[in-house]
């Protein structure tokens, strides 16, 4: 009898050792100091985050909780009254949530741009083709594989928006591959299948700078591939628990003068060039949309 | 190749520079993990042992729904633990998701069954007249059942160490109900995830073998206490 008790003796110690191991950490900061952020993937993945959120956390003592998903989730869950704080990059479907009410003080942060990216070789020969939808159709055409991300991200809204108007429906063709994945998974799908995608130019340059990829930039510049970053804080009218002056803190700190700089320099050292740029107080349409 | 070799090496880097944020991955890996194996080791057992010692109708669909528990896939615990714990659903005001506490339940959630399923078979293969020999000894029925628990330690633990594995290497849940937030709801596994999407191969690479060195180390302290105990 003696013997076998030693059995969980000792498990039950080292578990319990944990246990309360563990416990300070159960108690979570106040809720008042947390701030929940949906933001897509592009500024986690970037790392443009890890930059800037310890800046606003040293100023104003706030703990943002970034939940990194695409625009589109991130969307519903300020539709939902899940986040606090919204920054994000799919602007028609912004304007409607601002629309109905679920989201204020919707302000314009920075912006980068999309490119198509594909293989080197380019079947679909788009490498000097003047816009998107001219490649869009060309891709189509020769039935060259496309990664869609597929996920209701903003990219894979733009990525619609263009599908739209080259007066194309890819839906279940075979040449179209839509991964539900965020903009680095599937750069590296399309990048091993030797596929074209639409990519935020941020995610393409932290992922390509790692020599990751064998992909080019095939097509970029065009007013209509233009990436807008809003911020917008959750209504605390359609939701009472939305934590307003957490957000609107974040959402005020976004637009500073310092988290600008942050922004502009972001990547420079590491990329060469700068992934977004700060775009506080401009007018979306002055930047050519 | 080289990128394998150079995940190796930012490994051990990562580990013998004592990196402060893999050391807070690691720790709260195993501080969550460890937890939810605890959790589900007192509700796994407890009611695994009352199942397996008892008989009453529609026992064996029970221990069919158990078994099937025990392939319970972690994005659907997931996702049903953040809709209950979402701020406006029925658990809102715990204000648990997104936090330690909630991959910790997510976690027990897997991991019981494993841990009933495995104690329920155990139990029930112990010879039946066991039972009547403790009882006619002039022991009472808890002292009964507690006998019969540790004899069953071997199935037991193996149990734990299911559970375990269960939880430290799952991601699904993880991810939906910590939301990954840096240097609070960051394990191994949904780092891992994270670092690929990124494009960090070789941190991911050295993340997975932090990971399998972690579950290494805890199942020989787990085995070793198994075995240690094995009647000889």
């Amino acid at each position: 009898m003696k013997r076998s008790r030693n059995l969980f003796i000792p498990l039950v110690l080292a578990l319990t050792v944990i246990a309360t191991w563990v416990a300070p950490s159960w108690g979570t900061a106040p809720a008042n100091k947390t701030v929940i952020l949906a933001t897509t993937t592009s500024t986690q993945d970037s790392g443009l985050l890890d930059v800037l959120l310890p800046v606003f956390k040293k100023q104003t003592g706030y703990f943002v909780k970034t939940i990194s998903v695409g625009s589109g989730q991130a969307i519903a869950m300020g539709k939902k009254g899940e986040a606090d704080v919204l920054l994000v990059h799919s602007p028609d479907d912004e304007e409607k949530l601002v629309e109905e009410g679920y989201a204020i003080n919707r302000t314009l942060v920075m912006h980068n741009d999309f490119i198509v990216a594909g293989p080197a070789g380019d079947p679909a020969k788009i490498r000097g083709v003047k816009t998107s939808t001219a490649a869009f159709q060309r891709i189509a055409q020769s039935r060259a594989l496309f990664v869609s991300r597929g996920d209701k991200s903003g990219t894979h809204a733009k990525e619609l928006k263009i599908w739209k108007g080259a007066d194309i429906n890819p839906e279940g063709k075979t040449w179209y591959q839509q991964t539900g994945l965020g903009m680095g998974e599937t750069l590296n799908v399309a990048s091993e299948k030797n596929g074209y995608t639409l990519a935020d130019r941020g995610t393409y340059v932290a992922l390509h700078k790692k020599k990751r990829l064998a992909m080019e930039i095939l097509l970029e510049g065009e007013p209509l591939l233009l990436n807008i970053y809003h911020v917008m804080v959750v209504n605390p009218a359609k939701w009472p628990k939305v934590n307003l002056a957490g957000a609107q803190a974040f959402a005020d700190f976004l637009v500073s003068n310092q988290a600008q700089d942050i922004i502009g320099q972001f990547g420079k050292d590491r990329y060469g060039s700068a992934l977004f740029f700060p775009d506080a107080e401009k007018d979306a349409k002055s930047l050519g949309l | 190749m080289d990128l394998i070799y150079e995940g190796f090496v930012k490994a051990f880097q990562l580990l013998f520079t004592l990196d402060s944020e893999v050391i807070e991955v690691t720790l709260l890996s195993l501080k969550v993990s460890g937890l939810a194996t605890l959790i589900s080791l007192f509700i796994g057992v407890s009611i695994g042992a009352v199942i397996a010692l008892s008989s009453f109708p529609g026992k064996r669909i029970l221990i069919s729904l158990v078994n099937t528990g025990m392939g319970l896939p972690p994005v659907v615990v997931g996702l049903f633990v953040s809709i209950f714990l979402w701020r406006n659903g029925p658990l809102g005001f715990l204000g648990l998701l997104y936090t330690p506490t909630s991959m910790i339940i997510a976690q027990a959630i897997i991991a019981t069954p494993i841990v009933m399923g495995i104690t329920i078979a155990g139990m029930q293969n112990l010879p039946v007249t066991l039972q009547l020999q403790i009882l006619a000894l002039g022991a009472t029925r808890l002292q009964m059942v507690w006998f019969l628990i540790k004899e069953a330690r071997l199935a037991l633990m193996a149990g734990v160490i299911a559970g375990f594995g269960g939880v430290i290497s799952e991601v699904g849940a993880s991810i939906m109900v910590g939301g990954n937030v840096k240097g609070y709801s960051r394990v191994l596994t949904t780092a891992t995830v994270m670092e690929t999407s990124r494009g960090n191969f070789d941190i991911a690479i050295a993340l997975s073998v932090i990971l399998l060195l972690l579950a290494y180390s805890i199942n020989y302290l787990l085995t070793f206490i198994q075995q240690r105990e094995r009647p000889r």
